[in-house]
């Protein structure tokens, strides 16, 4: 719906992908470990290898939680704005259709969080 | 049916208020907690200003209640002489 | 002689001193005087109809604001000439005041200049007498806690520049943006969202148990502006709901654009009272009630009454309301994990609860806390104890509307974080429930303008001029900081270990002991 204005009212997105100096913006969240209060956001460019988010940027973010070592990224399962989506951690983000403002979600079956609460 | 409340800050001037109050409404339940003095009403909720210049022995204006006032909950009809409080439903 | 003078009665009193004043132009036409009373749809009458239950006119008004300024400045002094500031419970206590001064005393003043706005833009001298005293009131308010608060910035850290921090800190995105969202509205839009939202239905979480929560903790210089200023606010939220009424009774065409604007508000209200939960449930150190006690009393029932009572002219209990019962079993742990992890950027300080505390949270809290939070919170806390203190080193996702990272988990299960996406002319949003999804929806050209911390940073717009971001050892963080005016290592980090834990401790001693 139209907003309510008193003249015209159209403004440009504050968050298009041209603001982010040739970087996008991808957001990541680990289910069932709530340690991390939200998902992660980056900003990377789309020449960014899969492989590398998860073995670089992701292990940065995500290493402090003790169940991270043992991340098999062989069985993680992934969704990409809620539907399956399967990667290959040798191609880039952009090959991957990976967009701006994606978001990603990733399970480790088996890993539980802190004492089995999905911390 | 609802209930109403009105809570003042616990002091010197609100102490006669609160005594009047209380003899007004029967039904009225009194909550202490720090600092501040809670009423809850079932319905509604009356003040009189005679009552409480009764207790207090001079002239009372009800608008001097707003000095310590912190919230109400409830319609609100004032006058000369009474601060009602109610829900209609 | 005999004189028999009538003084007039509070009612006629009134109506000569309010209606009285008003007038309708002739040099222009009222429509363009008064061009922000139309374009909202709310269609109205007769303004005569606006009832100000309260019936206080401006000289009654003065009399009675001089008495309760002068009561609150005796206070104010007696609390600095007797170092007021150690007689409190605790310096963690400190934090929720920090975060009380940067996240909602600068709101007052914008209610300030909401209030001032709504007041010229209606035609009605009914809610233009009104909304002045508001505007004043507002003013006062921001004024009163800033003095109030200015003692403990002349001992503690945190304190210093909370102007400048509203419009950049993170978090203060959330409460700032709440109020630009309702100030960009129309006049009738601003009363629900302030008048009556916020006041009527909210404001009581905030004043109410967090003041007496501050008497609880010793902190007779926010006791006193608290409740001096929800001394107003009685006649404010009367005001919000006067107003509803008045929409709702003046034309049947009203009631949908009234619900959707409670609907709305409702939620983005909920939304920022997730800090105040933290507040009460975490950084008070001696606690008055839970957020969720506080939660029952006055939304559940106060808010169910007031329901009630507005279904005769048709409106519903908002739909995004029904998860609050749910929520508030969670939001408060949800929120202090998060700035427990981002601590490193917040201008004040945090820590984890003791084992009292948490098994106070355990008592109050049976059916979550022990099963969600304590494990992870004890996990913390012994990480810290071996000098592994968690701080998240990465910026979080947040939501597009309400602008609190995306914490909130589903309302059917407490082990999922809730993500909602919508799509706008190309461009992909996100929102943490389904109450801000639904706002986004419904004007989404609006908040595609939200200035989302996360991303300006992204965006190279949150470091001093100069910095150049593409430098060899360029630390981001460390950048921000300096942007926000924080100072790493005083104003942010554990409570533990802090300036303000040892200055408490070394001044309480000198003030209990000789040597």
């Amino acid at each position: 719906m139209a907003v309510n204005a008193l003249k015209d009212y159209s403004f440009a997105p504050a968050d298009s992908q041209d603001k982010f100096h040739g970087n996008q913006l991808l957001y990541v969240g680990w289910d069932e470990h709530l340690m991390f209060c939200a998902p992660f956001a980056y900003c990377l460019p789309p020449d960014t290898r899969f492989g590398d988010l998860c073995q670089k940027f992701m292990a940065h973010s995500f290493g402090y939680h003790p169940e991270w070592k043992q991340v098999d990224f062989s069985k993680v399962t992934w969704l990409k704005s809620g539907q399956p989506f399967v990667p290959d951690m040798d191609k880039t983000l952009a090959e991957l259709g990976l967009g701006h403002k994606d978001v990603l979600r990733f399970r480790t079956p088996g890993l539980t969080g802190i004492a089995g609460t999905c911390s | 049916m609802s209930k109403v409340f009105i809570a003042f800050q616990t002091n010197e001037d609100t102490r006669p208020i609160i005594e009047a109050i209380l003899a007004d409404n029967p039904h009225a339940v009194l909550d202490e907690q720090p600092a501040m003095v809670k009423i809850d009403a079932e319905g509604e909720l009356v003040i009189k200003r005679e009552s409480i210049e009764e207790l207090i022995g001079r002239d009372f204006d009800l608008q001097e209640l707003q000095v310590n006032l912190i919230t109400i909950s409830g319609h609100l009809d004032e006058d000369d002489d009474q601060f009602k409080l109610s829900w209609l439903n | 002689m005999d004189m028999h003078v009538k003084k007039l009665g509070l009612k006629e009193k009134y109506a000569h001193m309010t209606r009285g004043l008003g007038w309708d132009t002739t040099y222009q036409p009222m429509e363009k005087v008064f061009p922000q009373a139309t374009f909202e749809g709310i269609k109205i009458h007769d303004w005569e109809k606006w009832e100000d239950p309260f019936r206080l006119t401006m000289d009654a008004y003065w009399k009675y604001q001089a008495e309760k300024e002068r009561k609150l400045y005796a206070v104010l002094d007696a609390f600095a000439q007797n170092n007021g500031h150690l007689g409190i419970t605790d310096a963690r206590y400190l934090s929720a005041i920090k975060l009380f001064l940067t996240g909602i005393s600068p709101l007052e003043y914008v209610a300030h200049r909401g209030f001032a706005a709504a007041g010229r833009n209606f035609p009605g001298v009914g809610p233009r007498v009104a909304c002045l005293m508001q505007s004043i009131d507002e003013v006062r308010h921001a004024q009163t806690q800033i003095h109030a608060i200015s003692n403990y910035n002349k001992h503690y850290d945190g304190f210093h520049d909370f102007k400048h921090m509203l419009e950049r800190v993170w978090y203060l995105s959330v409460p700032k943006s709440f109020f630009d969202d309702a100030f960009s509205a129309g006049p009738f839009e601003w009363m629900i969202a302030i008048g009556f939202s916020f006041e009527y239905v909210l404001t009581n979480l905030l004043f109410v148990p967090f003041m007496s929560g501050a008497a609880y903790n010793g902190d007779m210089a926010t006791v006193t502006f608290g409740f001096s200023a929800q001394s107003d606010e009685a006649r404010h939220m009367t005001l919000g709901l006067e107003c509803i009424k008045f929409m709702l009774e003046q034309d049947p065409d009203n009631l949908p654009i009234v619900q959707k604007w409670i609907d709305k508000w409702a939620w983005r209200g909920i939304r920022v009272l997730s800090l105040v939960g933290m507040m009460m449930d975490y950084m008070l150190p001696k606690r008055v009630m839970s957020w969720k006690e506080a939660w029952e009393i006055y939304f559940e029932q106060n808010g169910g009454a007031l329901f009630n009572d507005l279904a005769r002219y048709g409106i519903k209990v908002p739909e995004c309301l029904t998860q609050c019962s749910v929520d508030k079993e969670h939001i408060s742990h949800q929120a202090w994990a998060t700035f427990y992890q981002y601590g490193g950027a917040a201008a004040f300080h945090t820590w984890m609860p003791n084992d009292e505390e948490m098994d106070w949270l355990s008592a109050k809290y049976p059916n979550t806390f022990d099963k969600y939070y304590r494990p992870r919170f004890t996990y913390w806390r012994e990480q810290a104890e071996q000098g592994n203190r968690f701080y998240s080193n990465t910026l979080p996702m947040l939501c597009q509307v309400c602008q609190i990272p995306m914490l909130f988990t589903e309302p059917d299960d407490p082990t999922q974080i809730c993500y909602r996406e919508s799509e706008y002319k190309g461009e992909k949003y996100h929102t943490c429930s389904d109450g801000c999804k639904h706002i986004f929806d419904d004007e989404p050209e609006k908040y595609i303008q939200a200035w989302l911390p996360v991303h300006q940073i992204y965006q190279g717009n949150c470091f001093n001029e100069g910095v150049d971001p593409t430098a060899e050892g360029f630390d981001p963080l460390a950048e921000v900081l300096k942007w926000y005016h924080l100072e790493h290592g005083k104003d942010n980090l554990d409570y533990e270990g802090s300036r303000d834990q040892q200055n408490f401790q070394a001044w309480r001693g000198m003030a209990t002991q000789n040597t």
